[in-house]
């Protein structure tokens, strides 16, 4: 049995919404929704069969690694010389806390930024077979992952939801 | 002048269209200002190899001002950068939708003026071959930066402030590129897919883009009022009269964002103007952007009332001085210049037809730059020289070199800025695109996203 995929373009949010529906509603669960902004109905719709974003957890353990270093390296460079400056003790926890906040920013940004490039999967070197250039202008895509059978019946599906162009 | 209500009629691909044709080669104008700033920078470039080939004394620095021009137009840049962080982060994470036309040049903004900025310590500090010392690495006698001090502070926070805000530019950039990348050909198609790391807009990929997104404004938001309050720490760890005090670091972040907005607008207002964007840049957006300067204005004039109280109040001797100083003796044509512009100035923004008139707007942009210019200068020079006695008192005097490397430096960063809007889109598609009204079939166009 062959997969194949099925590709309907859309000029509205609201029959591309019907569409999605539609193909949940048939039991076809792989669907790649291509959207020129961010939309919130079609998220919604999507998203609430999948697990939330992990981005944030990258967030937050880039977060905490920033304040560990910033104080890690506050403290043990001070102690590798125990130099009395401006009459504070060597270990002085207050001028630390800045180099920690500051790290844990930094950190925070730098693991967020890569947990965008792990979970989006980019760099994405070769476009997907089904991108097409006016997802980024005024079109909306479904792409559906069906046995090659079936593709007659998705192909029907998305005419009638309102696609204006359907390809395989 | 744009009439009410006509992003309404733009679609989605007019805003692809009317950013994309802003992005390519420019006619001869834009080159002979180019030319013009390119030389200027020159100029900048050459007295700073004169003062590297000099010394520092021809910056004219002497005590008691060792510090002068150069950590007052620092403190200027760095203040500048920060009107585009609260546009960005701030007002997104507010999800004040009128940000979405200005957000991204004010972000370009913040980049640049945080790079001109960091030129200001290293031309300052004379050797900036050894500018590597201010960073903790490993070294065999283990020697490491001192982190009680405010100026290490800086560092860490101006280093962290300039990566984090790059990245959540370059992230903001990437699904603006794939839109580029979707209308070039040849080797630009080639060069803006590398750019847009093969963006489709899957819905995986806005998934985490969105929560990434968020995040990142969310960390930049805490991050941008810590960089000028550490900036501010520079001066108020000293126990310099007029310096030492509890007030610098929420009187230097509301200076920033005063400064920041005249700057969006002294850079919006023509680019409007050269790329016709009326339609997305209307009279609301100026007007919301005045407010904020009328706002951030009368918090400033409290704080100076409050620095001029607490001076008198307190009945310190030295800080009574300084400030008698500071308004009466060589230094007061600054003194008054700086409240002229920060705090009369901004008051025609409270009525409402100043609010959206673009020369008036214009030129009381200009005013609050040369205004905040001053207040800085006002702080470190006649500060510095008139601190407890009488015989470290002292009169600082600029030199051709060092207000040639000012002068470049504001070439450098238009130069940064008008080179940006050449080639990368000034404009966010997405973003713009996203308060458009949705393209419906069934049901009212407006209905979703279209408020404002």
């Amino acid at each position: 049995m062959a997969a194949t995929s099925v590709l309907g373009v859309f000029a509205h949010v609201d029959t591309t919404l019907q569409a999605i529906r539609e193909l949940r509603a048939k039991g076809y669960a792989d669907l790649t929704v291509y959207t020129p902004v961010p939309v919130e109905e079609i998220e919604e719709e999507i998203e609430h069969v999948r697990p939330l974003s992990k981005v944030r957890f990258f967030t937050l353990v880039g977060a905490l690694t920033g304040t560990a270093t910033g104080f890690f390296l506050t403290i043990w460079t001070s102690l590798k010389w125990e130099l009395v400056t401006g009459g504070k003790a060597p270990v002085s926890i207050p001028p630390f806390v800045i180099i920690g906040f500051e790290l844990t920013i930094l950190f925070g940004g730098l693991a967020t930024l890569l947990a965008l490039l792990v979970f989006g999967r980019l760099p994405k070197l070769r476009p997907s077979p089904s991108y097409d250039p006016r997802f980024t202008l005024d079109r909306f895509g479904v792409s559906v992952g069906c046995p090659s059978e079936r593709a007659q019946a998705v192909s029907a599906l998305l005419s009638a939801a309102g696609a204006e162009e359907v390809r395989r | 002048m744009s009439a009410p209500g006509q992003t309404r009629e733009v679609t989605w691909a007019d805003v692809n269209r009317d950013v994309i044709r802003t992005v390519g080669m420019p006619g001869n104008t834009y080159f002979f200002w180019m030319t013009v700033i390119a030389l200027t920078l020159a100029c900048g470039v050459a007295a700073w190899t004169y003062q590297i080939y000099t010394g520092m004394g021809a910056a004219g620095k002497r005590t008691p001002q060792m510090w002068a021009m150069y950590i007052t137009t620092f403190v200027f840049w760095i203040g500048i950068g920060h009107a585009g962080t609260l546009i960005s982060a701030v007002l997104y994470l507010f999800r004040a939708k009128w940000r979405t036309s200005i957000y991204r040049g004010a972000e370009a903004m913040t980049i640049f003026a945080v790079m001109t900025a960091g030129l200001f310590p290293l031309i300052h500090a004379g050797r900036m071959w050894f500018a590597y010392w201010l960073m903790p690495y490993p070294n065999q006698r283990y020697i490491w930066p001192n982190f009680k001090s405010p100026l290490v502070w800086d560092v860490f926070a101006i280093s962290t402030y300039i990566t984090i805000s790059i990245v959540f530019f370059l992230v903001g950039l990437v699904p603006d590129i794939a839109a580029l990348r979707d209308n070039a050909t040849g080797i630009k198609k080639q060069i803006y897919a590398v750019l847009a790391l093969g963006w489709e807009g899957s819905d995986t990929q806005w998934k985490h883009y969105r929560r990434a997104y968020g995040l990142l404004a969310a960390l930049a938001t805490p991050l941008v009022l810590s960089v000028h309050s550490v900036v501010s720490f520079d001066f108020a760890m000293a126990l310099v009269p007029g310096w030492h005090s509890t007030l610098f670091a929420p009187f230097f972040v509301d200076g920033a964002i005063f400064s920041g907005f005249a700057m969006v607008l002294i850079l919006m207002l023509p680019m409007r103007y050269y790329f016709n964007w009326y339609a997305y840049i209307t009279d609301r957006h100026l007007d919301a952007m005045a407010k904020l300067i009328l706002v951030t204005s009368l918090v400033l004039s409290y704080f100076y009332l409050c620095e001029v109280f607490t001076a008198w109040y307190s009945g310190d001797h030295f800080e009574r001085a300084s400030v008698f100083a500071k308004a009466t003796r060589e230094y007061a044509w600054a003194y008054w210049t700086m409240y002229f512009c920060n705090s009369v100035a901004p008051l025609i923004l409270l009525w409402r037809r100043a609010r959206t008139n673009t020369s008036i707007l214009y030129v009381l942009s200009i005013l609050v730059l040369i205004g905040m210019w001053f207040e800085r200068f006002n702080i470190i020079v006649p500060g510095l020289g008139h601190d407890f006695y009488p015989y470290t008192w002292g009169t600082y005097y600029p030199t051709v070199t060092d207000s040639t490397i000012i002068v470049g430096s504001f070439a450098w960063f238009l130069l940064l800025f008008m080179g940006f809007i050449r080639v990368l889109p000034s404009l966010s598609i997405v973003e713009v695109k996203e308060v458009l009204p949705h393209p419906l079939k069934h049901g009212h166009a407006g209905q979703h996203g279209g408020g404002h």
